[in-house]
């Protein structure tokens, strides 16, 4: 069980790289971890909403793709470095080889213009989903002060636009100690 | 070759390290090393790369690969993309691992707890940025809301993603794109 919470189920490497594999090619336009959510979390129980959160946050703190990390971070919470390891093969191997064959494609001449379009409208349904991971999130946040956290977040990197790492440093250990008394 | 390799580790490599929030802090670096120091291709090339990168699933960094590809072929693609990728991986995991064998514990709850809120606020932020980075208008921002709506109201995400890509090439055959 990883993180305390729902029922955990014992993830297999196949198992973790067929998901991770089959995720990896869904990803257009940044919107993956609505997916990714879906399958670790929702389908298969392999972790806990606040351990999955948490490790969201630290997939968007450290250097590196927030897919790849949050990846990453799964295989290794679920089995450890080789967890990891076919986590990472399959987030990335299947976009790789596609994105070289894309690459020919174009370099062949087969046009792309409308497809863009297509792709980009399907980038939204993407964020769509990581906006649905919020509200849920959201939906079990309580309090004034949790919300605080949240708005101040949101207006200070999103809107703002400051830098995400000095906003996260005060907002974690601020989020933290406004928290810690509550019941576990 | 080998020193064509060598030069893409040693370009990738380093931009690795500090490409936070992944690709987009670190494209201008990336076009600036690949064009104007190395010469492995020119501006003009590098925004067409820079094109499919978007059009293709994975993440946008992964433009590494084609940069690496026209720089040393499919062994340039492998490399440039595993050097962009492995040192950022191993801080992770680093981090990870600690994280893992603390098990659970109250502490650990409580801290899990308190990141909750600060990563929802990322993600809205997250949404916002790429919203506008793809030019977003009216049309896009009710489409966000809607396919939000019907993914919280339990549709399939495959489901509606495939309406989704009917509605833009309906949209597109009928010009109003």
């Amino acid at each position: 069980m990883i993180g305390g919470g729902a029922v955990a189920q014992e993830a297999r490497l196949s198992e973790i790289l067929r998901v991770f594999a089959t995720l990896g090619m869904l990803s257009f336009g940044g919107g993956l971890s609505g997916w990714i959510h879906r399958e670790v979390v929702t389908k298969r129980r392999w972790m806990s909403e606040e351990g999955f959160l948490a490790g969201l946050a630290l997939s968007q703190v450290l250097p590196g793709p927030n897919s790849v990390n949050l990846a990453l971070y799964i295989g290794q919470q679920l089995r450890g470095l080789s967890g990891a390891a076919v986590a990472f093969l399959g987030i990335l191997g299947p976009p790789f080889l596609f994105i070289l064959a894309l690459a020919l494609a174009y370099g062949w001449g087969a046009g792309v213009a409308g497809v863009g379009v297509v792709l980009g409208g399907m980038a939204v349904a993407g964020l769509a989903n990581s906006l649905s991971v919020a509200a849920r999130a959201g939906r079990r946040l309580r309090g004034v002060r949790a919300w605080g956290i949240v708005a101040l977040v949101f207006v200070a990197v999103g809107l703002l636009r400051w830098p995400m790492i000095p906003v996260v440093l005060v907002a974690i250990p601020l989020s933290i100690a406004l928290s810690w008394h509550e019941h576990v | 070759m080998f020193e064509r390799l060598l030069a893409l580790i040693l370009v990738f490599a380093p931009l690795s390290l500090v490409s936070l929030g992944g690709g987009p802090s670190i494209f201008a670096e990336m076009q600036r090393q690949a064009v104007e120091v190395h010469g492995w291709l020119s501006a003009w090339e590098f925004n067409e790369l820079f094109a499919i990168s978007r059009a293709a699933p994975g993440p946008g960094s992964l433009i590494s690969a084609l940069v690496g590809w026209q720089a040393a072929g499919f062994l340039g693609a492998l490399v440039a993309a595993l050097a962009l990728y492995l040192p950022a991986a191993g801080l992770l995991l680093a981090v990870g691992g600690w994280w893992r064998r603390r098990g659970d514990s109250p502490v650990r709850r409580r801290i899990e707890r308190g990141l909750v809120p600060v990563a929802v606020g990322l993600i809205l932020a997250g949404v916002l940025t790429l919203m506008r980075a793809d030019g977003a208008g009216v049309l896009e921002y009710l489409l966000l809301l809607a396919c939000t709506a019907a993914l919280l109201g339990g549709a399939s995400p495959y489901l509606v993603m495939l309406g989704v890509a009917l509605l833009y090439a309906g949209l597109l055959r009928g010009g109003w794109l």
